[in-house]
């Protein structure tokens, strides 16, 4: 039952690759694909929510053994929230794509995309996760170069060796980890792993893991690739990416720094907590050099990427509760930016802010869907992102880590200043006489229905803030208790 | 022999490292090819290495032999050498593809998606028709 997410998206691929010659059977495949995945993804949630963490043992080979599939509730809710992404994205995609990048297996990538995201939320065995990555990767490089426009080309072979690093040290660290732990379970490991007198060792290996996820995930020293590709291919391909990959990355650093490495927090989560103010403070300080759109955006990815560690590196109930929501708002309202900078580029034809202008004036829609995500952001109340980083801080003040609540705010307030920037210069100012099409284009229902019910879900996101929090604290009590995993994966502990 | 693949896999992350670390696409190619191979020695060693004893349990017997060799890690290489060889293989089409789209192998310059470069864009594409090599 919990493989079904993983057996969708490569269901519907295999479809779409049947039906390789009709971009329109395609693009009515993709909808139906995403509509079956948030539904599949949302009675998961449900039944994980009602009975617990569910698991499955592929090919029936009992649980140290075989490959352990597990669905907690942290699990379900990104599993659920990647789901939303997809249907919008396969939605907006139907205009936002052009008919060459259809013809050359587009949408077969997007599934086998999902595919391997859904495939690494859900996968209990380290090797395995190693695997959904492979494949994550291997369909993004594709999504990233296809269309061999010059940028895209320069973007994906940067974005291609540095995660290809990533993966190589990802593996050795499943290496060094099988040699000390003689299992790759990760609820088998989290259970041999206190036991072992080599702690130095199993340190040290959890700081190679920080490394792989971290260049995956594009934390502080390791981002460089990020706003050197994202910004490249098509704006949808792009808003995908930004809602999906580098979560994936960040997924996988709380699953091994709550279940695997928590015998050293004083060193390991310390270093997290450090790692994620520069992350924050660096994330913003590029975005405000920047006036291409997308590259603003990409630079703000990073720095949401700081909070987001925030929460793991704090370590506590509350604090991987804030981190868990703050991951859904930053999921849905990072992505419905990008869309929106898609249709400005419809609209103006141009990333480039300089060059835009007036968008307040000729289409007042356009510029409330920017207007609403932006704000969510940089955390203004009633949106999402104000709850989001009031649960940080919150956390942050009762476990007394003043400086991060320090940066955190600081950085908030960074990006309500960047957030600003884009406004006054793609919104506000005088329409540019040089580039500006007058307000008679129409922009198609499939770019603007889509990007209007993705930034209404984030509204949502911010109104139903008391229950969200609260699941999202059931999902991060059952990451600040081991045992929890351990017990529904392994069965009674001996 | 444990020792012998030990640093033999010590040798290739360092020479792969300094491929890396070069300015040519191919030598970093090379590199990462390297950096594979280091990788999946690492995983060969990353279970004792027992000669001549199969996992398998003798016909007159429910256990396995008390000592025999782990075939984890040996089906872990052989799952990575199959993702390294696909990855590779797009990583070279994809080389193929920068070289002929951008004209050169030199990574000092490909910045245009770091720092906006209009100009040096037409001028590497000149100098690749005056000199293919």
């Amino acid at each position: 039952m919990i493989a079904l997410p993983i057996l969708s998206p490569l269901l519907f691929g295999i479809l779409n690759l049947l039906a390789w010659r009709s971009a329109r059977l395609q693009k009515a495949l993709s909808l139906a694909g995403g509509a079956v995945q948030l539904g599949v993804a949302l009675w998961l949630l449900h039944t994980v929510q009602q009975s617990g963490i569910q698991h499955l043992q592929v090919g029936n080979w009992p649980a140290p053994f075989g490959i352990s599939l597990v669905m907690d509730l942290f699990s379900a809710i990104l599993v659920s929230v990647a789901a939303v992404i997809a249907l919008v994205v396969a939605a907006y995609s139907q205009a936002g794509i052009d008919a060459p990048r259809v013809q050359f297996g587009y949408y077969p990538l997007f599934f086998l995309l999902l595919m391997g995201v859904n495939g690494a939320f859900i996968t209990g065995d380290l090797f395995n996760l190693y695997v959904w990555f492979e494949v994550m990767l291997m369909a993004s490089f594709v999504m990233l170069a296809l269309g061999g426009e010059r940028p895209q080309i320069e973007g994906a072979i940067k974005y291609l060796i540095l995660n290809l690093l990533s993966s190589t040290l990802f593996l050795s660290a499943v290496g060094l980890l099988y040699n000390l732990g003689g299992t790759l379970n990760m609820a088998d490991l989290a259970l041999r792993l206190p036991k072992l007198e080599q702690g130095n060792q199993v340190t040290l290996i959890a700081i190679l893991f920080l490394v792989a996820f971290g260049i995956k995930s594009a934390i502080f020293p390791l981002f460089f690739w990020l706003p050197a590709s994202y910004h490249t291919p098509p704006v949808t391909v792009t808003a995908l990416f930004s809602g999906l990959l580098t979560k994936v990355g960040v997924y996988a650093l709380f699953r091994v720094f709550t279940l695997l490495f928590v015998q050293d927090t004083a060193y390991t989560h310390a270093l997290i907590l450090v790692i994620a103010g520069f992350t924050m403070v660096t994330g913003v300080f590029g975005a405000a050099a920047q006036t291409d759109f997308r590259r603003l955006l990409s630079f703000h990815i990073i720095s949401q990427i700081g909070y987001l560690l925030m929460g793991l590196g704090l370590f506590s109930q509350p604090a991987l509760a804030a981190s868990i929501y703050f991951m859904v708002h930053v999921i849905l309202a990072k992505t419905s930016l990008f869309l929106v900078a898609g249709i400005v580029e419809k609209l103006d034809g141009s990333f480039n802010l300089k060059e835009l202008g007036g968008i307040y004036r000729t289409r007042f829609g356009v510029a409330l869907l920017f207007l609403l995500p932006a704000l969510s952001l940089a955390g203004l109340p009633p949106l999402s992102g104000f709850f989001a980083k009031l649960a940080l801080i919150v956390a942050g003040f009762e476990l007394q880590q003043y400086s991060i609540v320090a940066v955190g705010l600081a950085v908030s307030l960074m990006t309500l200043y960047s957030m600003t920037k884009v406004w006054n210069e793609a919104f506000w100012k005088e329409p540019q006489q040089s580039t500006h099409h007058p307000a008679h284009k129409p922009i198609s229902a499939w770019l603007w229905a889509p990007t209007a019910a993705l930034v209404l879900l984030s509204l949502l996101a911010g109104m139903l803030a008391e229950p969200l929090l609260g699941l999202a604290n059931q999902a991060a009590a059952q990451l600040a208790d081991p045992s929890i995993y351990i017990q529904a994966v392994l069965g009674a502990v001996p | 022999m444990v020792l012998l693949l030990a640093i033999t896999a010590g040798v290739l992350f360092a020479a792969a490292i300094y491929m890396i670390l070069r300015r040519s696409l191919v030598k970093i190619l090379v590199g990462l090819l390297l950096l594979s191979y280091a990788v999946n020695l690492l995983l060969f060693n990353s279970a004792d290495l027992i000669p001549a004893r199969p996992p398998l349990v003798a016909a007159d017997s429910l256990l396995p032999p008390t000592i025999y060799a782990d075939p984890v890690p040996q089906a872990l290489i052989l799952t990575a050498i199959v993702i390294g060889f696909g990855l590779t293989a797009f990583a070279v089409v994809l080389m193929r593809q920068v070289y002929s789209t951008l004209g050169t192998d030199d990574l000092n310059e490909m910045r245009c998606t770091d720092i906006p470069c209009q100009e040096v864009e037409i001028a590497s594409e000149e100098e690749l028709m005056e000199d293919p090599l």
